[in-house]
């Protein structure tokens, strides 16, 4: 998809979902599925209007998990935060972490030293494979596997749980990274473990894309459904694999040349139908991506200090001024705006969550479809309520 | 990509009468910003989505900030004309003194957007509304018809803040059931009293478990 | 042929349920509570107060300076001072907690406790098996409950309670040399002779109030002359919880993993779930 090929239609409202009408047969059954549910990813609603099967209207509530992240973090110190940003996405809390000191960074101008930038992108790399390995396998058993094929991925995602745990202490709220550095670390025993399962990792791969890939059931009830148009993805904010599906080339990795990314040569997936296949697709190769930058980057790691031995821990008080920090998270881009007026605390803190705002499209994708397809579009957006709801 | 002036200097030649001005960002990553006056709201970002140079058709972020109302105090020394008996004559003679004078600024509601370019992969691009007081004047013009991502994002603003979004095609509270009163995110938010026992209260919550103490002593509420 | 990509997939599960007789990596089924995994030397659950010595309440490191109860996120910590002072294990008078409370039902486990302590008080524990069925009483942890003793601290994290030691050792040595040497020059100073009744006073340690170490080291070190920083950071200990964590323990965790093959396991994280025979 050329860049300048991108155009929005300046027709008046025209990026609203379409109206279906019905076929006129019998009343229309309004449902609401959720928020009690095994297929929603969490405390998720979706007030949908059926007509027989089909689907005439959707609307997603949500807000059954606020815990008013936003307001918690105007009421504690910039370090206080740091473990509440653990669980917003609660299967990724590495990037996360990264993504909030990258902002708090910017905010300050600190430097951080190479050591950590490598063990930053060792981390979210990992971070990437195991959170689309399980995505993956939550769709197929949404699709009826019935949790084999997200046990296998979840054999895979134990290894790396367990890196987690021998470095950081925990496997899922690691409260890792710091403004300027990480937080302890890593032994060189730990580096030899890291190369170890990621040796591991890419028959792991293969197994998984022979699986269930080319299964002809999963390929009928995938392709074609869901589909999501370039332009209407763009304008809508959607970030991610989700947007990468459509064929648009934007990964903030490449855009915004944040962390050492640029030392590694990785590709970019890119889908072409911007369907449910095609995103599960750009997930799988973009963990093959994730295998071939954590080689490189095992390979040479620089020694050193892992943290900026001039940077504030406590009394950390930055000066006032605003940033945005944003990372390519594995659900989509992951931004952070801090605004300080230079108290310990800050002014505003605001988390921009990708899984809510791919959420916007999800009445345009499932429109027309049968409510089957409902629960596999929902699972191919790759959303975790506690980022929707923070 | 264009610096803050050149994007001001452009949207005042597509938007004339579009009062633009760069608030400028002390951090060291020197994101500025550009205020604009709500009339023209849409008008701008429409230009700024359309724009050949800009292309800006990447709405990332939506927030909402509060700032509340400022007492200023500031002595200033007056010279007044007054009657004051001089060697036993009423004369009219020069005094000077100083007063205190206080005045209040009156806070705003902000909604901050962040716009970047897919298509020529820049940015970001900060954008910043302001209503004209927190009480009664709280409208917005909507940018959800310029950029949907805005669809949640406004609707989330209006729950936790109140900045009614005109011209948004739904706006109804999303994160907090619907029933609610108040806005959560406003500085000046008072809790319900929703006191549930805690073995370990300090700090505010100590203070919460003690005022609810004293409303079930008065009487007020029941336990 | 239709069917073909089923029979692939069909083939696969076959080969890993055929493997799974056969090869321990496919089986990775731990029977808890029978068997228990390892944890690795790193884990984290709930904190714990270390104490040096046989006696958790003379030995006790914490000073009651409150600085992890203002640090907390979720304020779950609740310290009240003692009014008088009592002796420590060095023998010197210290404030201590009268009450040290931690409520375990609302702690996140996030160890910033542990990092901005700058007497090495407060360490994480990894007992997980801490469930009761009082949901008030039961989840809050006094200051007898919280005490463990130093050497319960080496056997859960070796690496690091030995680098702690060294640490407080080392203080503890400069210290001393100090007031040996301010003792020295006092007695130089008075002509005629009953010198040392000058106490080790530690006045002669530098500024930083709140954060002034005192010499609670468990080992009774023998006195060095000069301090010989072999591992920890420069003498005045800067901003705690900056240097500790970040620049010196993990270049010791190294050497120490390199020296000691007394645990040559525990070092290293266990990266498989096999669970120890």
């Amino acid at each position: 998809m050329s860049a300048s090929s991108i155009k929005t239609e300046k027709l008046a409202g025209w990026n609203r979902p379409p109206v279906i009408e019905s076929d006129g047969e019998g009343e229309l059954l309004e449902v609401a599925m959720g928020p009690h549910h095994p297929s929603t990813h969490g405390v998720f609603r979706m007030d949908v209007v059926l007509d027989g099967e089909r689907v005439i209207k959707l609307k997603p509530v949500f807000g059954y998990l606020h815990r008013n992240h936003e307001q918690l973090g105007e009421r504690q110190s910039y370090l206080a935060s740091m473990p509440y940003t653990d669980r917003l996405d609660y299967f990724c809390s590495l990037t996360n972490n990264w993504a909030y000191a990258l902002a708090v960074e910017k905010l300050v101008g600190q430097a951080v030293p190479e050591r950590a930038e490598y063990l930053r992108v060792i981390l979210a790399e990992l971070t990437r494979i195991q959170n689309h390995a399980s995505t993956i396998g939550f769709l197929l058993q949404e699709m009826g596997a019935s949790g084999t094929p997200l046990m296998y991925a979840f054999r895979e995602r134990e290894k790396i749980l367990d890196l987690f745990e021998s470095l950081t202490g925990s496997r899922m709220m690691c409260n890792y990274m710091r403004f300027g550095g990480c937080r302890v670390d890593a032994s060189p025993a730990w580096i030899e473990a890291t190369r170890k399962v990621v040796s591991g990792l890419n028959s792991f791969v293969d197994e998984f894309e022979n699986f269930l890939m080319t299964n002809e059931i999963l390929m009928a009830r995938c392709q074609g459904i869901g589909v999501l148009k370039p332009d209407l993805a763009v304008n809508a904010g959607i970030s991610g694999p989700m947007l990468r599906a459509t064929g648009v080339n934007y990964d903030i990795r490449k855009v915004d040349h944040y962390g050492i990314y640029d030392r590694f040569k990785f590709r970019v997936p890119l889908g072409d139908h911007g369907d449910i296949y095609d995103r599960y697709m750009v997930r799988m190769l973009e963990m093959r991506e994730s295998i071939s930058i954590l080689n490189q980057a095992l390979k040479d790691v620089p020694a050193g200090p892992v943290m900026d031995p001039k940077a504030k821990i406590r009394n950390f008080r930055p000066k006032a001024g605003e940033s945005y920090g944003r990372i390519e998270a594995p659900k989509g881009e992951l931004g952070f705006y801090l605004i300080s007026d230079g108290s310990p605390n800050p002014y505003r803190y605001r988390v921009r969550p990708p899984s809510l705002i791919n959420l916007t499209v999800l009445e345009d994708m499932c429109l027309g479809s049968n409510v089957a397809d409902v629960v596999l579009i929902f699972g191919s957006v790759d959303i975790v309520l506690g980022e929707v709801d923070r | 990509m264009k610096s803050v002036e050149e994007i001001k200097a452009a949207i005042e030649a597509a938007v004339p009468g579009a009062g633009v001005k760069v608030i400028s960002n002390p951090a060291p990553i020197a994101q500025h910003s550009l205020l604009i006056d709500a009339q023209h709201a849409v008008a701008v970002a429409e230009f700024l989505r359309d724009d050949e140079d800009l292309a800006l058709d990447y709405l990332s972020n939506v927030t909402g900030v509060d700032y509340l109302d400022k007492e200023i105090s500031e002595k200033v020394k007056v010279t007044r004309q007054v009657p004051k008996e001089v060697d036993g004559v009423q004369q009219i003679v020069d005094e000077t003194v100083e007063e205190t004078r206080k005045h209040v600024e009156p806070g705003y509601l902000e909604a901050v957007y962040h716009l970047f370019s897919v298509a020529k992969k820049h940015g970001p691009v900060i954008v910043r509304f302001r209503t004209a007081n927190r009480s009664d004047q709280v409208e917005l013009p909507s940018l959800t018809p310029v950029w949907r991502s805005a669809e949640f994002q406004e609707r989330e603003v209006f729950d936790l803040f109140g900045i009614v979004f005109t011209g948004h095609p739904d706006l109804r509270r999303i994160l907090m059931w619907d029933e609610f009163k108040d806005y959560p995110m406003r500085r000046d938010y008072v809790e319900p009293d929703d006191f549930e026992y805690e073995p370990t209260p300090h700090d505010d919550v100590l203070k919460r478990a003690q005022e609810h103490k004293a409303k079930v002593a008065a009487g007020e509420v029941s336990q | 042929m239709l069917g073909d990509g089923i029979l692939k997939g069909l083939v696969e599960t076959a080969r890993n349920f055929a493997g799974s007789y056969v090869s321990k990596e496919r089986m990775t089924t731990v029977e808890y509570p029978e068997e228990r995994l390892p944890l690795p030397e790193a884990a984290r659950n709930f904190p714990f107060l270390v104490y040096d010595g046989d006696d958790w309440e003379k030995g006790l490191r914490c000073v009651a300076c409150q600085i992890c109860e203002k640090e907390c996120p979720p304020k779950c910590i609740y310290i009240e001072k003692s009014k008088d002072k009592k002796p420590d294990y060095v023998g010197k008078p210290q404030i201590y907690p009268a009450k040290f409370d931690i409520d375990i039902s609302v702690c996140m486990s996030c160890q910033i406790c542990v990092e901005v302590c700058p007497f090495e008080a407060i360490k994480m524990n990894t007992e997980f098996e801490l469930a009761t069925d009082d949901r008030f009483a039961g989840l809050l942890l006094d200051r007898k409950q919280l005490s463990r003793s130093n050497e319960y601290y080496h056997q859960i994290h070796p690496t690091e309670a030995s680098e702690v030691d060294a640490r407080l050792a080392e203080e503890k040595a400069k210290v001393e040399a100090k007031a040996k040497a301010a003792a020295e020059a006092a007695a130089a100073k008075a002509a005629a002779a009953p010198a040392v009744g000058s106490p080790a006073t530690p006045a002669a340690k530098p500024a930083a109030p709140v954060e002034a170490k005192p010499a609670p080291a468990a080992i009774a070190a023998e006195v060095a002359k000069a301090p010989v920083a072999a591992t920890a950071p420069a003498a005045p200990k800067p901003l705690p919880g900056t240097g500790s964590d970040g620049t010196a323990p993990m270049s010791a965790e190294d050497k120490k993993a390199a020296e000691t093959p007394a645990k040559p396991d525990e070092g290293e994280p266990k990266a498989q779930g096999e669970p120890k025979e």
